[in-house]
């Protein structure tokens, strides 16, 4: 291949490579547990250099990063393509405004509410799942984007219980019982969601690397195959649908605590889509990457704010390029890396002969 | 009473009728083999038989039990493995994470390791490419990793789609070789293939498919000598 004539791409594409490129990801795997010690560090210091509204911007990462995550799941490792993924980002919010706000009078704690709106949103992740057990790609994505739809819809009218667009507001602050401190500053929420991302990220990355990760996987390259090995698909499909749609529920929660008031116009489509464009800006796949993926999309923007009405084209032109030049993504996702090194770990199988 | 049965399956994809009533058993130990020509519902047998599709008539026995209406991922589990038609390897796992994967319907994980190395005693190539994506194998290596991984789930039967498909002679022979010892190593194999020459060489015994139906069967050097056979099969005049 390498023989072939290059194309005007090319160079560019080479050129990308050296800038962010392999390197990042050989030192992520090289010094693993040191680089996240790192980052994790950063993350933890990053908020005391900064005002409240940049740390404010730095817990939507946060939140952003959460999703994430949980869409990486079921889009990266198990390919299954769910354009309607703030639908459980809404569940979870509406479940914890519902159960903690003068609406009903109701104030449950925040931390008895975070399990149940956890399994009500994994239950519709199921939910979803069952009606597109057999739906691949595009057909998916389209009933997948109906049934976001369909919650944020339901949310705008079902004005007795949800006040419709005028939303919930006055939502209770969470508080730590046995020293009674509420959480109420941005940096509160921050600490909070930093917490939230970093279980988040080690529930996903015990995941990948476990049977049902090898099973998704499978899923994800041939169906028909990964049913003859003895993958059940019905299974491992659902699950991937709640689990992605847990990690929502739970970032939903935290959403609504901190916002103190939401609307069902905050759970549009394009938060789907933005949830999905930093999964595959970061690397489908990787859970590193969406973090990067996460600050670029968010993050960057803020930055921005000066051309906030070119945003959008920023967004294109950036999702386009990176299809043209790292179509991996940012960071690519580790499996490989890590199998190389599991290989080596084995030492060589011993034959017998 | 044979280890697998089929009995009277009929299987229809919408409107079109691809198995018209047909049954077969295969013995335990031996290899049987279904050949026949494009469209014949060699496939859609195999399929049938491991539960990716299901029978609206008819019945599948494994060892007495009867399985048509069984997943899948329970069929695997009971002592069937299917190796499909066009390798279907997964591309963008290494060698080793294909063979690990065939072993995911078992319970027991700790013989894996043994049963990788058996493997490799059968497909020595396999060893020396093991970190290596499966993509990036020739097709007669994606052909031993897709053998190689029905085998890791450990099968009283091995149902084998065209393993010959698009390979060099010198591999189909290679290949056919193995074939020979996995079933001397005590593994019952139904293969289905295009290349009846070859599959009725190794075979024990042979059906003949035509358009949904079993037309002949017997031993296979019976097969190898039915005037039929060598027209409509063999390319004799």
């Amino acid at each position: 291949m390498s023989s072939v004539h290059k194309g005007a791409f090319d160079s560019v594409r080479d050129w990308s490579h050296r800038l962010a490129p392999p390197w990042i990801s050989q030192v992520l795997g090289r010094h693993k547990r040191l680089t996240l010690a790192t980052l994790f560090l950063l993350a933890l210091l990053l908020p005391l250099r900064a005002d409240s509204y940049q740390v404010h911007i730095l817990g939507y990462i946060g939140l952003f990063a959460m999703m994430g995550v949980g869409l990486n799941v079921v889009v990266g490792f198990a390919g299954l393509l769910d354009l309607g993924y703030v639908a459980f980002f809404a569940i979870g919010a509406y479940t914890y405004a519902l159960l903690a706000s003068p609406q009903f009078g109701l104030h449950i704690p925040f931390w008895f509410v975070i399990p149940v709106a956890v399994a009500i949103a994994a239950l519709a992740g199921v939910l979803l799942g069952i009606p597109v057990l057999r739906m691949r790609g595009d057909y998916l994505a389209i009933v997948t984007l109906g049934f976001g739809e369909i919650i944020r819809l339901v949310l705008n009218n079902l004005d007795p219980v949800t006040r419709g667009p005028q939303g919930l507001s006055s939502i209770d602050r969470p508080s730590i019982p046995l020293i009674s401190f509420t959480l109420d500053t941005p940096i509160h929420f921050y600490y909070l969601i930093l917490i939230a991302c970093v279980l988040s990220m080690f529930i996903a990355g015990r995941l990948e690397n476990s049977r049902v990760g090898r099973a998704w996987v499978a899923m994800r390259e041939d169906e028909d195959a990964a049913a003859a090995m003895g993958v059940d698909l019905i299974k491992y499909k659902l699950l991937a649908f709640a689990i992605g749609a847990s990690f929502a529920g739970f970032g939903g929660v935290i959403f609504a605590a901190r916002q103190g008031s939401i609307f069902p116009a905050d759970f549009t489509l394009m938060v789907s889509i933005n949830v999905l464009a930093l999964v595959i800006i970061g690397g489908m796949g990787s859970i590193p990457g969406v973090v990067v993926g996460a600050i670029i999309l968010v993050g960057l923007p803020e930055v921005l704010r000066d051309i906030q009405q070119f945003r959008m084209l920023v967004f294109g032109a950036l999702l386009v390029a990176m299809m043209i030049f790292r179509p991996e993504g940012f960071i690519s996702a580790a499996r490989q890396r890590s199998e190389v090194q599991r290989i080596r770990e084995l030492g060589s199988v011993k034959t017998t002969s | 009473m044979g280890l697998l049965e089929v009995e009277d399956i009929h299987v229809s994809y919408g409107n079109v009728r691809a198995l018209k009533g047909i049954s077969l058993a295969v013995n335990e130990g031996e290899i049987a083999t279904l050949i026949g020509g494009n469209g014949a519902g060699k496939t859609t047998t195999l399929k049938t038989i491991s539960g990716l599709l299901r029978p609206a008539q008819g019945l599948v026995r494994l060892g007495g039990e009867r399985i048509d209406q069984v997943p899948p991922h329970k069929i695997v589990r009971m002592g069937i493995s299917h190796c499909p038609e066009g390798r279907k390897v997964f591309h963008r796992m290494t060698v080793l994470e294909n063979l690990e994967i065939g072993a995911f319907g078992r319970k027991n994980g700790a013989t894996t390791r043994e049963d990788i190395a058996r493997v490799f005693d059968l497909f020595a190539r396999l060893k020396d490419r093991q970190a290596q994506l499966a993509g990036t194998l020739s097709g007669g290596e994606q052909q031993m990793l897709a053998i190689g991984r029905a085998l890791m789930a450990q099968p009283k039967v091995l149902l084998l789609d065209e393993p010959s498909m698009g390979l060099a002679p010198l591999m189909v022979e290679t290949i056919f070789a193995i074939i020979r010892d996995i079933n001397a190593q005590g593994t019952t194999i139904l293969l289905v293939e295009q290349n009846a020459l070859m599959a009725l060489s190794v075979a024990h015994r042979g059906f003949v498919l035509q358009t949904g139906e079993i037309v002949l069967h017997d031993t296979a050097d019976k097969l190898q000598t039915n005037e039929t056979v060598r027209k409509a099969y063999l390319g004799e005049e």
